[in-house]
């Protein structure tokens, strides 16, 4: 499998090709299951290829696989390649894996919607374009990849356009991602400038010997290309919105896959990066600080899904801030484990929204755990998984991470642990409001509700925020109706959903396991150490240390959904601690609004009405009246008499006579 | 008395004078036409004198081109003049302004 490593990528791509081609006529839901079928066959694929690698020496774990020459000009020559190491190895498993998850809950979700087999397409699309971004050999593969999964994006967030809301969040993720795209690109021309290669391997085997500015220089610009993707400050103001998609996009793209490119970037450019100690320390800043304002505006959101994205973005703070420590493994653990917690907590929001005819607001939900049993138990697991309640995944992964970024710096670690106090506490609401509680949905018809939802300013142009979501969201989604005429009580999803929920619900509980860190138990350390070599970060810490710091963590966490439970359990205060501003996300969309947007609108009129209107009208529009004007006055002399036109001849052979007796003497 | 080349060229001077002037004050197209003729056939005279006092063959063989060249375009103006006699009876050059800009 390692020598047909193609067929890991190529899988989706034919199912993609296969949709294409007779998706529609192949309807629902056998679309759904060429799809799904496609990607699982991926995963095989994958898997076995894992066991190869598995079954080889330590060192010898990193396979190069030569496809073809992609492009040769002059000295630039791209070959398109795969790489298989551990790295991207433990990638696709998880991207193919939960994919594959997730496109089987998307056959049940997607039921009875008018672009199902669309739907797919796009989907396969998306796993293919996410695989060429991981298993590429170089960086230009991986940004074929990047923007595959950056178009993807853009169609599956607005993939209800009919919903402006929906349009809207498409164009800004898309907008957002080209000023990170811009860093991408910036960084690969200084690489070719510098190493003469787009190759990992070339620009690692360069980097030592590099002069030190252009590789901060390159570290930078990736970071920000990261940024953009990753969703991280000041771009993160893209995924919110993005929650505009279907769920399962949500699960997949926004939360498992798509969003850790960032992260995978930087892990494969680790050796870089563990050269340029200033550029490691500005993403540990920056993963610190998103963690902890993301956690912030989580607590006030009342969407189920934006309390998620926002959830996300701090998860994903963690991850860069694993990174910048250089804690590369501790920060694919996390991103492994996040996958799977996280995807369960998506698919887990998608079936309570579905199961509440696309209700969205927590504040219109509660006491759900009676009649929907497998998503709660699940969702609680995923809750107690993000929470970092011992010995769930999550609580393993996001120790490990606090633990490097105690030995960077104390502060670090200090916001690193705010903001797991937080993200329990604003999980722990979620919960409480969802789960527990009275029954709110009876006194609110999903139809009445499009004052209620606090919508943040999505985008720029359009005030509805998700608001419209559950109204509009009827008529483009499948209805109710669809589901067999039951009443307005909530109903337990499908067993195609909620199979998907009890995998990623057991992986949540187990995942910890891959990981543990107790000498011989940290396999994924052991596992990844060949791809990061010396510039992975080794704990120096003593086990006294470790103990008190885990103890920390978890009391934090513990403390977090104490004070959730004695605010929504015991005093039932449903509006508590929701400042304004943090509903608005400290109002950094309404910033960009008036410090971008707003000149920017201002400039493009001045461009159009001015520039454009006056200057090049003007001056295209000056000329022809100037040869008009000329023509007026110069038609005066085709008088249309024979007469006149004989005497300028007689006249001009005179004058050339002359000039000629002139010049030759003759007078 | 011998006639010399001079009076040749003097001759042909005054054919194409009066043909230039022909040209420029008449108004009746064929007549127009005929000076045109008058103006080609000067230029032949010189271009045979000339070659009879500079004894060069050019100047002869020259007329040969400009004789073919008249013809043809005698032919497409006698027809150009035929058709418009045909739309309208005797009209003069003046008449036809058609082209004023």
């Amino acid at each position: 499998m390692l020598d047909n490593a193609f067929l890991i990528p190529l899988l989706p791509l034919v199912g993609f090709l296969v949709l294409v081609a007779v998706g529609r006529r192949a309807g629902e839901p056998a679309a759904g299951w060429i799809g799904a079928s496609a990607v699982g066959a991926s995963f095989l694929c994958t898997l076995v290829a894992f066991f190869e690698l598995l079954g080889r020496e330590h060192e010898a774990r990193s396979v190069g696989d030569h496809l073809f020459t992609w492009i040769q000009v002059g000295g630039f020559r791209v070959d398109a390649g795969l790489l298989l190491d551990p790295l991207s190895i433990t990638m696709a498993l998880f991207v193919t894996g939960v994919g594959f998850l997730i496109h089987l809950y998307s056959i049940g979700y997607m039921h009875g919607d008018e672009r199902f087999s669309k739907f797919f397409v796009y989907l396969n699309l998306f796993v293919f374009s996410m695989l060429m971004l991981i298993l590429g050999d170089s960086l230009l593969l991986t940004f074929l990849g990047w923007e595959g999964v950056g178009a993807c994006s853009y169609l599956l967030i607005s993939f209800w356009f009919e919903r402006e809301s929906a349009a809207s969040a498409g164009k800004k993720a898309f907008v957002v991602n080209r000023i990170g795209d811009f860093g991408f690109m910036i960084a690969m021309f200084l690489c070719f400038a510098t190493f003469g290669t787009l190759q990992y391997a070339g620009i690692i085997e360069g980097a030592e010997g590099a002069p030190q500015t252009t590789l901060t220089a390159i570290a930078l610009l990736l970071f920000v290309g990261a940024c953009g993707k990753s969703a991280q400050l000041p771009l993160f103001v893209w995924l919110p919105d993005a929650m505009e998609g279907p769920t399962p996009v949500s699960a997949l793209i926004h939360a498992a896959t798509m969003v850790t490119a960032g992260v995978y970037l930087m892990a494969r450019v680790a050796p870089v990066l563990a050269l340029t100690p200033d550029v490691a320390t500005t993403i540990a800043i920056v993963g610190a600080l998103t963690a902890f304002f993301a956690a912030t505006v989580a607590c006030a959101q009342n969407d189920i899904k934006r309390v998620l994205a926002y959830s996300t973005i701090s998860q994903l703070g963690y991850m860069f801030l694993a990174i910048g420590s250089g804690a590369y493994v501790a920060a694919i653990f996390h991103m492994v484990t996040h996958a799977f917690f996280k995807a369960l907590l998506f698919l887990g929001a998608g079936s309570v929204i579905h199961g509440l005819h696309d209700e969205q607001d927590m504040k219109r939900m509660g006491a759900l755990r009676k009649w929907m049993p497998v998503t709660s138990a699940t969702f609680i697991i995923g809750w107690l998984a993000i929470a970092g309640v011992p010995p769930f995944a999550g609580f393993w992964s996001k120790d490990d991470i606090l633990l490097n970024a105690y030995e960077k710096s104390p502060i670090l670690w200090a916001v690193g642990l705010l903001t797991a106090l937080l993200t329990a506490y604003y999980m722990a609401r979620q919960v409480f409001l969802v789960f527990w509680g009275a029954e709110r949905w009876r006194d609110a018809p999903a139809a009445a509700n499009a004052e209620l939802t606090e919508p943040e300013p999505i985008a720029v142009d359009h005030g509805a925020g998700s608001a419209d979501t559950a109204v509009v969201g009827h008529a483009a989604h499948a209805g109710p109706d669809a589901h067999g005429g039951h009443g307005r009580e909530p109903h337990e999803s499908p067993w195609l959903m909620a199979g998907p929920l009890v995998v990623l619900a057991a992986l949540s509980v187990v995942g910890g396991l891959i990981n543990l860190p107790f000498g011989s138990w940290a396999r994924l350390e052991h596992w990844l150490e060949p791809v990061f070599g010396e510039s992975l970060h080794h704990v120096e810490a003593t086990s006294g240390t470790k103990l008190t710091l885990a103890a920390v963590a978890v009391l934090a966490a513990l403390a977090g959904i104490g004070f959730a439970y004695a605010t929504f359990m015991k005093a039932h205060r449903l509006d508590a601690y929701e400042p304004a501003i943090l509903k608005r996300a400290w109002g950094i969309d309404a910033l960009y609004a008036a410090v971008i947007v707003t000149p920017g609108r201002a400039l493009s009129s001045f461009a159009a009405y001015v520039v454009d209107a006056k200057i090049i009208d003007g001056v295209v529009n000056g000329l022809g009246t100037v040869v008009r004007g000329s023509g007026g006055v110069l038609r005066k002399v085709q008088t249309g008499y024979v007469r006149n036109y004989a005497l300028g001849v007689a006249f001009g052979a005179t004058l050339l006579l002359g000039w000629v007796m002139v010049r030759s003497g003759g007078v | 008395m011998t006639v010399g080349g001079e009076w040749y060229l003097t001759l042909a001077a005054a054919l194409f004078t009066i043909g230039a002037v022909g040209v420029l004050v008449r108004r009746n197209v064929l007549v127009m036409f005929m000076c045109v003729e008058l103006m080609l056939n000067a230029v032949n005279l010189t271009f045979v004198t000339f070659a009879r006092m500079l004894d060069d063959i050019g100047g002869q063989s020259l007329v040969f081109f400009v004789l073919v060249v008249a013809a043809a375009e005698v032919v497409v103006g006698l027809g150009i003049i035929v058709a418009i006699f045909r739309r309208r009876a005797g009209a003069t050059a003046d008449d036809l302004h058609l082209l004023k800009g």
